[in-house]
């Protein structure tokens, strides 16, 4: 599916939130490292998956790229173009090829304006057509995402979860974005209509040949929508490879407890399955361990890991993991 | 073509929507209440427009032959006199040219005329404060929630520091500087403007600046509260995903989110601004003579309330009510307004 050549490229992107103390003046006393040093590639026309726990930046990265966080260094470079370096009116220009879906369809749609003037808010915001025009454009993006476009006066109250969903799609495809960050866009749907907004998703790929970067911690979830997929964990990327090497052979330690962690559906399997139980809680982000940030939880961690940070490095072909003991 | 219109009309139903304000506005009406206090409010709005045509005389009009009459009491005037000065000479309610209604003052000015121009000065201390600190209480919150930061930490310790201050002895402070100055005459132009401006108000100027000084300081809070909490909501992050500036997110975005629970706030506040105002005047500190506020009013009879209770009792019931009134209507409008107390949907 992806012709090899890079639509989004980060280098070092790292985004840490200060942790301040003081009433009047504020001296900063820690900073909490979301995002620590990633870089990656995404291909054009390709779905990077990226998964990883609670809190550890997954989002934020999403967030960073489009510069909701401002990184604190690095870069993000956007068909050649840097986006930490681009002034407010080019951001504002390159805003129309980099859209998000996010997680909650209940915070993402304002209260207080129709469907027809949320999905009209980008064309409005960019001076496109005249309110005619962009009225007729609002019809077709809810036809596009298999909405009644007779729903235009209605209010988001008036929609479930799935049909809001999807709502915040046709926003995001109002100007017509070739790459878009979907944060967690399926995490707080019901099971039964995650699949009506992923397989929507994926239509929306083949027609305009979108380019995903697809945050989410459902595995399986990502496994079916991927091409590849970036596992995180704390601030780190730990593994990148394509989808079946990632599942079928992941090297790092932490994403082999991450994939034993989901159930086979199949009682005998299952039954026999050893899992890999990892001990502890997450680590705090303000205050990371030495070396490779995982050691504290790895069950085959040895010395050097508490010591040094391992090398981001290809182990195998196209599969980059970050481990010492990985050969 | 049957069909056709078939769908035509089911779409048509699926088109039509409700926003949150019809909402709210069809929760309001299922109080039966609050409605009874908006239908009064409005009754008021009407009879303070229309004062001449419900009063038989002026508020300022003295009939000192006819002092401290009671209630219904019949006048002892010449038939000129009505027909100079009567607005009802020649009508069918020309009865009320000569018989007291509601009794009269110590100076013979009749009640009733005094209690109907007294809906004005409650209904403009009304307006004219809730619009005041609405305004400054809404620019002054989004300006410092939305900046954030040192700005918002500054703007939020002026409106503490602020808050500490007891008004009540500025106000008074005020008020004796401004007569003093305003009989002897001033070299300083705004000075000068100011006794201007507040002898055209009736002496309600500083009723006005009093009660504006001290309540934008919780609107600003309650705005700047609102404000804090969506700016970080998604649909904020959305817009300035798709490359929104600040104007667009204000406007757009938080103004139409914060000014709700605002108005509302402002609808239970109107009864305090009220009874403020009756109370400045009472102790001698609002309106001017012969500036019909009910405050000045009970004050006045106050001191002859043994033998003439009707001095008091008039503008006091026509005080709590229109206060009541105000409060039920306000309790409505924050029961519809707040969907979290909505038991039904």
């Amino acid at each position: 599916m992806s012709d090899k050549k890079p639509l989004l490229r980060l280098e070092n992107l790292t985004k840490h939130f200060p942790i301040t103390k003081g009433v009047i003046v504020q001296k900063q006393v820690g900073a909490v490292q979301a995002v620590d040093n990633i870089s990656f590639e995404i291909y054009r026309g390709e779905t990077l998956g990226l998964v990883g726990e609670s809190g550890c930046g997954k989002s934020t990265t999403g967030r960073a790229i489009l510069q909701l966080h401002e990184p604190t260094s690095g870069k993000v470079f956007y068909d050649g173009v840097d986006l930490t370096e681009a002034s407010n009116a080019e951001m504002r220009e390159m805003r129309r090829n980099i859209q998000i879906i996010f997680q909650d369809p209940y915070a993402s749609l304002n209260p207080r304006m129709t469907v027809g003037s949320i999905i009209a808010e980008p064309l409005e915001i960019h001076n496109i057509g005249t309110a005619a025009e962009r009225q007729e454009r609002v019809k077709e993006l809810l036809e596009l995402v298999s909405l009644n476009p007779f729903f235009i006066n209605r209010y988001p109250h008036e929609f479930s979860g799935g049909q809001r969903q999807r709502i915040g799609v046709a926003r995001a495809l109002a100007l017509q974005p070739d790459f878009i960050v979907c944060d967690e866009p399926i995490s707080a749907l019901d099971v039964s209509i995650q699949a009506q907004v992923v397989n929507l998703l994926e239509e929306l790929q083949d027609e305009f040949g979108l380019t995903y970067l697809f945050i989410a911690h459902d595995l399986s979830m990502v496994r079916h929508i991927s091409d590849r997929v970036a596992v995180m964990y704390l601030g780190k990327i730990v593994e990148l490879a394509p989808r079946d090497a990632v599942y079928e052979n992941p090297l790092h330690p932490y994403t082999q407890a991450l994939l034993s962690a989901v159930p086979v559906p199949d009682p005998v399997v299952e039954r026999k399955r050893k899992r890999v139980i990892l001990e502890g809680d997450v680590p705090s982000p303000s205050n990371p361990p030495s070396g490779c940030r995982f050691h504290t939880r790895c069950p085959i961690a040895e010395d050097i890991c508490s010591q040094e940070p391992p090398i981001w490095r290809e182990a195998e072909e196209e599969h980059w993991v970050a481990c010492h003991l990985v050969k | 073509m049957t069909t056709d219109k078939k769908i035509e009309k089911k779409n048509n139903r699926i088109g039509e929507s409700r926003s949150p304000l019809q909402d709210a506005m069809r929760e309001f009406r299922r109080n039966k209440i609050a409605v009874g206090g908006m239908i009064f409010v409005i009754f008021v709005i009407f009879v303070a427009v229309f004062a001449p045509v419900f009063s038989p005389y002026d508020f300022a009009q003295q009939n000192l032959r006819n002092n401290r009459a009671k209630p219904m009491e019949g006048y002892d005037i010449t038939e000129s006199y009505a027909a100079e000065k009567c607005h009802w000479y020649d009508t069918p309610m020309e009865w009320g040219c000569t018989t007291f209604i509601a009794g009269s003052d110590a100076l013979g000015r009749d009640l009733w005329s005094r209690i109907i121009y007294g809906t004005r000065i409650s209904l403009s201390i009304a307006l004219a404060a809730s619009s005041v600190s609405l305004v400054i209480g809404l620019i002054y919150g989004t300006v410092s929630g939305y900046a954030g930061g040192n700005v918002d930490n500054l703007m939020m310790r002026l409106v503490d520091f602020l808050y500490g201050i007891p008004l009540l002895p500025i106000i008074i402070l005020m008020t004796v500087y401004f007569n003093a100055v305003s009989r002897q005459g001033s070299d300083s132009p705004i000075v000068t403007a100011l006794i201007k401006l507040d002898n055209s108000a009736g002496g309600l100027l500083f009723v006005f600046i009093a009660i504006g000084a001290l309540n934008w300081l919780g609107m600003a809070r309650l705005a700047r509260g609102q404000v804090l909490s969506y700016k970080e909501k998604e649909f904020v992050e959305a817009a300035r995903a798709l490359g929104a500036g600040n104007g667009h997110v204000i406007f757009k975005h938080l103004i139409p989110n914060v000014l709700g629970p605002l108005l509302i706030a402002e609808s239970m506040a109107i009864p305090g601004y009220i009874f403020l105002e009756a109370a400045l005047s009472f102790i001698g500190l609002g309106v001017s003579p012969p500036t019909p506020s009910w405050g000045a009013m009970i004050n006045e009879g106050y001191s002859g309330l043994r033998s003439n209770p009707h001095l008091v009792m008039f503008p006091g019931i026509a005080l709590s009510t229109l206060t009541l009134a105000f409060n039920f209507m306000g309790d409505g409008l924050r029961d519809a307004f707040d969907t979290r107390l909505r038991g039904r949907n």
